[in-house]
């Protein structure tokens, strides 16, 4: 092994030993110490780290699709809102009668649309564990149709782009509608409890946190053992030379759909935990914006190196709690000024400040088409 | 009967192959019968007729725009034919399968241009080639056996790259960069091989040890070589197959061809 993999697996060794310690600090922090203390953490930072957490796992989905398969997805956070939108979905069935209108069937926004029964679509939300599955099934199968369509009729490139933002656009504005049963543009909201729990509370938002830890830390590791099994290999060999990776027997759109499956999974899995720690899920997450700003968090923190993605989504992300309170109209040209000068000045991001790129050879463009 | 496509070589590159269906009973392997293609009006290649003999080593030449690559496509299914039919021994029809399923059923191809994965080492550029299950969940479970793994160090030895088997393909010479690609032609353990210039770029060293290899692998594999170095189609070719715009010209030796006056015609006096 050469000095340079060392240092990327120190980096990376670093990521997960933080998280790790952020994952077990909080809670314990929290437990021991009473809430008066200055090593308590208050509920607002908790919430915020939990969020970024989940940002960087969201980070971390879009680096396995983009990073190693080459498929620039301008759409990562449909599967994002769609994980949230499961999760919400049980939170909302949790609320019971406690709703403004008092309606135990019914969630208050059908109550206001005159709905007299709850749509088939809802049925069965009011479990955790299938409220669970549906957080994995839902992005995973709109992520398998879709691939399925894109990759077998061999849409690449800036097409396949552009289309996978339409498809996150067209989703917003399908949520945005009232007669979709999901709340509108208000979305889901006023949550009470999860698990019996109630959602505000010290201890649930500490236990939220530790498992969006648990669930980031896991999901480095498994992506991890993905991308050095030899399917991971595959994938990098098709981004760079699709066409050869076919003539040596391999299904290429069967492989770029794995990759793509297994990200929506994750990115769902990001949502369903932020929706609890932010209360809210609304159709704006849909917004191509939102997908936008997930390839920058990628490529500031370095693209191809899986850790890279949670420290560019963490720092961004401070960046932007920082950035639109100090200075909230100049925080988009920030964001787009980094965009550029990352992409100019320092194409392996943050990460690749500290190494060579082994995975990424120079000649590899944004959109991951090979010359 | 040919068996001797599948009776274990003297380099000890094959293992036994293990699936025989290529029904090459009545000798040739791959049947070319009246293929056309056209692109917008241009006739790529025009009502050819081609067969390649089981284990034998046939050399295809002819000017630019004869239709040499244009015939490679066809026969891994990069293009299909307008009409034609393309038979891979008695009973495989090449036009019902795609690319994968053509690699797999066992032609594999060498590109003009040296087409290996720049950011994947030597090694895992012969793993990924490597004949195995190549479906996804096998792929993510794959561990290589201790069988896999001398294989893969049999065809290092014979490409010359066992020293740079570490190395990032990307940082390979040229030259080095074809035998890679040979290499990976070796690890899928086909029954034709379609080698397109595979001597470009090579010093004259590299040409003649590339001359050596083809030469030994012939009789194992049935190889196609497309390449304008008359020199070394010289030194390899038993049988030469001349195309001009799209058709068979002519077949015969290297002297026999290079007599021909319709072959001088075409390259001379165009």
């Amino acid at each position: 092994m050469n000095l340079q993999n060392l240092i990327q697996d120190k980096t990376y060794a670093i990521t997960l030993a933080v998280l790790v310690v952020i994952t077990f600090l909080i809670p314990i922090c929290n437990w021991i110490f009473p809430e008066n203390s200055p090593l308590h953490f208050s509920a607002y930072s908790v919430s915020l780290i939990g969020k970024y957490m989940c940002f960087a796992l969201l980070g971390l989905s879009l680096d396995m699709v983009w990073g190693y398969a080459g498929i620039l997805m301008l759409g990562q956070g449909a599967f994002f809102a769609l994980g949230g939108y499961a999760m919400g979905m049980y939170l909302m069935r949790q609320i019971g009668s406690r709703g403004m209108y008092g309606n135990a069937e019914l969630p208050d926004f059908m109550v206001f649309l005159n709905w007299t029964e709850l749509p088939w679509y809802w049925y069965g939300f009011d479990n955790f564990g299938f409220a669970m599955l549906m957080v994995f099934l839902a992005p995973g199968l709109l992520a398998f149709v879709f691939g399925w369509l894109a990759f077998r009729s061999r849409v690449t490139g800036v097409y396949l782009s552009i289309i996978t933002q339409a498809l996150t656009y067209a989703l917003s504005l399908a949520f945005f509608r009232n007669e979709m049963g999901f709340g509108g543009n208000n979305g889901l909201t006023d949550f009470k409890d999860i698990l019996g729990f109630s959602i505000q509370s010290d201890g649930v938002r500490t236990a939220l946190l530790f498992c969006t830890g648990l669930s980031l830390a896991g999901a480095l590791l498994l992506c991890r053992w993905i991308v050095n099994s030899k399917l991971g290999r595959v994938v990098t060999a098709i981004r760079d030379q699709e066409s050869r990776v076919r003539f040596l027997g391999y299904r290429v759109e069967l492989f770029k759909l794995w990759v793509f499956v297994f990200a929506a999974m994750l990115a769902g899995l990001a949502g369903a935990l932020y929706v609890p720690q932010v209360g809210i899920i609304n159709p704006s997450e849909f917004s191509p914006l939102n997908s936008l700003e997930i390839v920058i968090w990628v490529a500031v923190g370095g693209r191809c190196t899986l850790h890279g993605a949670i420290i560019g989504a963490v720092l961004v992300n401070y960046a932007k709690t920082v950035l639109t309170g100090l200075m909230p109209d100049a925080w988009l040209f920030c964001l787009g000024g980094a965009f550029i000068l990352v992409t100019l000045l320092m194409p392996g991001g943050i990460v690749g400040l500290l190494r060579r790129p082994r995975k990424l050879p120079p000649a590899v463009n944004i959109i991951g088409e090979s010359a | 009967m040919m068996i001797s496509a599948v009776s274990t070589p003297e380099g000890g590159v094959s293992l036994p192959l293990d699936n025989d269906e290529v029904d090459t009973r009545h000798g040739p392997i791959l049947y070319m019968e009246d293929v056309s293609v056209s692109f917008d009006g241009f006739r790529a290649l025009n009502h050819l007729s081609l067969y390649i003999d089981d284990g034998e080593l046939r050399c295809l030449i002819g000017p630019n725009g004869a239709g040499k690559t244009t015939l490679m496509d066809v026969i891994t299914g990069k293009t299909k034919p307008n009409s034609g039919s393309v038979f891979f021994g008695q009973t495989i029809d090449l036009l019902q399968l795609d690319e994968p399923a053509i690699a797999q059923a066992g032609i594999c191809r060498k590109f003009q241009k040296p087409s290996i994965f720049d950011a994947l080492t030597v090694f895992e550029n012969l793993e990924l080639a490597l004949k195995t299950d190549k479906r996804t969940w096998p792929t993510l479970f794959h561990r290589l056996t201790g069988e896999q793994r001398d294989r893969i160090q049999d065809v290092l030895q014979l490409i010359a790259l066992s020293g740079q088997q570490r190395q990032l393909a990307g940082a390979l010479s040229h030259g080095q960069k074809q035998w890679l690609e040979i290499g990976m032609l070796l690890m899928q353990n086909p029954k034709v091989m379609l080698v397109d210039e595979p001597i470009a770029g090579m010093t004259h060293q590299e040409v003649e040890r590339t001359a050596e290899l083809l030469l030994t692998l012939q009789g194992q594999h049935s190889i196609v070589v497309v390449e304008h170095d008359m020199e070394f189609v010289r030194s390899i070719a038993r049988k030469v197959t001349v195309l001009h715009e799209g058709s068979v010209l002519t077949e015969g030796t290297m002297d026999e061809v290079q007599n021909d006056p319709r072959v001088i015609q075409v390259y001379l006096g165009g």
